[in-house]
């Protein structure tokens, strides 16, 4: 590991302040960072800890939105029963993620930074050629062993997957994240996650010393009937295979969708909303064929590398799955 | 080198004043330098859970965790679940009641996941233990007797609560 400076900052403008400086990253769970330190992914001269910052941490559900915290960890917000009232699927995403122990330890900013599992990006020891790491080198990724890269969202420069769970039940439900730098502004989540194209080092519209304070979920009737389904190679403790963020609002007939919102996971580039699926669903009968049949179009231009083409295969039937879940269809 | 930093951690209520270089995780630091071999290091990535310990009653992952960053927090390990007068831990008496491990690698970091699991209240089925207890990776595969060490842990626990 890169030799570097460590500073506990007091408040958060001087984090800011010292974050401004070159080759300095925050450190809050430390999930991500520490873990890429070691495997010299991640080199930061400097080091700025804000776990210590106060007031960062609130979960706040008010009558229309929800506010959490940048420092709120994700095990409070999975427990937090104003969050499972209101949004079941904010808290199932953030309880199927990770372990007890890194929900106890992993902040929701944090969380959002998250970068990639691909396992190329992971050995720069083994393989020099990455643009995520290195831009201009090439992907190994797209010749090599690629049944855990993504489908969609992909270019022929990267194919690493966005892991996280939480990030796309807020692209579902359009989140807002909170940042503060020399001003205060929001970021759409979806805005907040980049796609590859020919640049995938750049990966989020984050300006040096700019620092997540927060995300803000507008409340609504999908969200309060939401769902996160999680498909993955073992029960428990695993990134998914594939995973579908869903909520539905019905009209008052009791048949009729009148607002429905997905997003997929484990098979792109970024936290994948389905607007098209969702266009296709809004004022239809809710049975399990029409769901079906819309499901089918989440895969629109998927592209396989290899050994990934499996989940172009269960995408759909994840989505479906998870609508009949919170259509109480059996 | 990173300048060694002088560091004051408390761990298992005993203040450790340690000269440690920065890099240092809290695993290493209670290892190598704290006398305090009990905490594990299985894979030092934060994928199997050997490393386990408490931090201000919480249950995180050691190996992922600066020593700087608990600077002021209290640090619970295996080494500081007896009392004073040598009685073990519910949870660590289960445990040799069970047979809950065979080589006993990941013991340490399973117990001290499993106290936390039974505090948090997530040991009240079968399929609860397994889901909050899948953070600890067991190669020997001692997974059944680990579940009912923690169901019957729970249960002691419960009672003693309730007298």
């Amino acid at each position: 590991m890169r030799p570097f400076d460590y500073l506990r900052a007091q408040d958060t403008a001087a984090a800011i302040a010292e974050a401004g400086k070159p080759e300095t990253k925050f450190l809050a769970g430390g999930i991500t960072l520490l873990d890429l330190m070691k495997l010299n992914v991640e080199r930061p001269a400097r080091v700025v800890d804000i776990t210590r910052l106060s007031g960062l941490d609130t979960i706040e559900v008010s009558a229309d939105v929800i506010r959490i915290g940048a420092l709120a960890k994700m095990s409070k917000v999975a427990d937090h029963a104003g969050v499972r009232e209101a949004a079941p699927v904010l808290s199932e995403s953030l309880w199927r993620a990770a372990s007890a122990q890194l929900r106890n330890m992993a902040s929701i900013g944090g969380n959002l930074m998250q970068r990639t599992r691909c396992t190329y990006f992971r050995d720069p020891g083994a393989y020099s050629n990455c643009n995520k790491r290195n831009p201009g080198s090439g992907c190994a990724a797209i010749e090599g062993i690629n049944r855990n890269h993504a489908v969609l969202g992909t270019s022929d420069a990267c194919i690493a997957i966005y892991p996280g769970d939480f990030a796309v039940s807020l692209v579902a439900f359009d989140a807002d994240v909170l940042v503060r730098g020399t001003v205060a502004r929001r970021i759409p989540i979806d805005e907040f996650y980049l796609l590859p194209g020919q640049t995938p080092h750049l990966e989020h519209p984050l300006s040096p010393g700019e620092m997540i304070v927060g995300i803000e979920i507008p409340r609504s009737a999908a969200l309060k009937r939401s769902h996160y389904l999680k498909v993955r190679d073992r029960a428990s403790y695993e990134f998914a295979a594939a995973s579908a963020a869903v909520g539905i609002e019905m009209e008052a007939d009791g048949r009729t969708i009148r607002d429905v919102r997905i997003a997929v996971g484990g098979v792109a580039t970024k936290p994948w909303r389905l607007r098209a699926v969702e266009a296709s669903l809004k004022g239809k009968t809710l049975d399990e064929s029409t769901l079906r049949a819309a499901a089918a179009a989440a895969v629109e231009g998927a592209k396989s590398s290899g050994h990934n083409a499996f989940k172009i295969a269960l995408v759909p039937k994840v989505v479906a799955r998870a609508l009949m879940t919170v259509g109480d269809i059996s | 080198m990173s300048a060694a930093r002088q560091l004051s951690l408390e761990v298992n209520g005993k203040r450790h004043n340690l000269q440690l270089d920065i890099r240092t995780t809290l695993l290493d630091a209670l290892r190598e330098h704290a006398d305090l071999p009990g905490t594990k290091k299985g894979c030092d990535q934060g994928q199997c859970g050997a490393c386990t310990v408490h931090v201000d009653g919480e249950r995180v992952l050691s190996c992922l965790t600066l020593a700087a960053q608990v600077e002021g927090r209290q640090v619970t390990t295996i080494e500081g679940l007896q009392t004073a007068d040598g009685v073990m831990h519910a949870v660590q008496t289960a445990f040799i009641e069970h047979d809950a491990f065979q080589c006993g690698y990941c013991t340490p970091g399973q117990i001290m996941s499993a106290i936390a699991c039974i505090r948090e209240g997530h040991a009240g089925t079968d399929d609860d233990i397994r889901e909050y207890m899948s953070g600890n990776i067991c190669r020997c595969g001692a997974y059944p007797h680990i579940v009912a060490a923690v169901r019957d842990a729970a249960s002691r626990l419960k009672t003693e609560r309730a007298l």
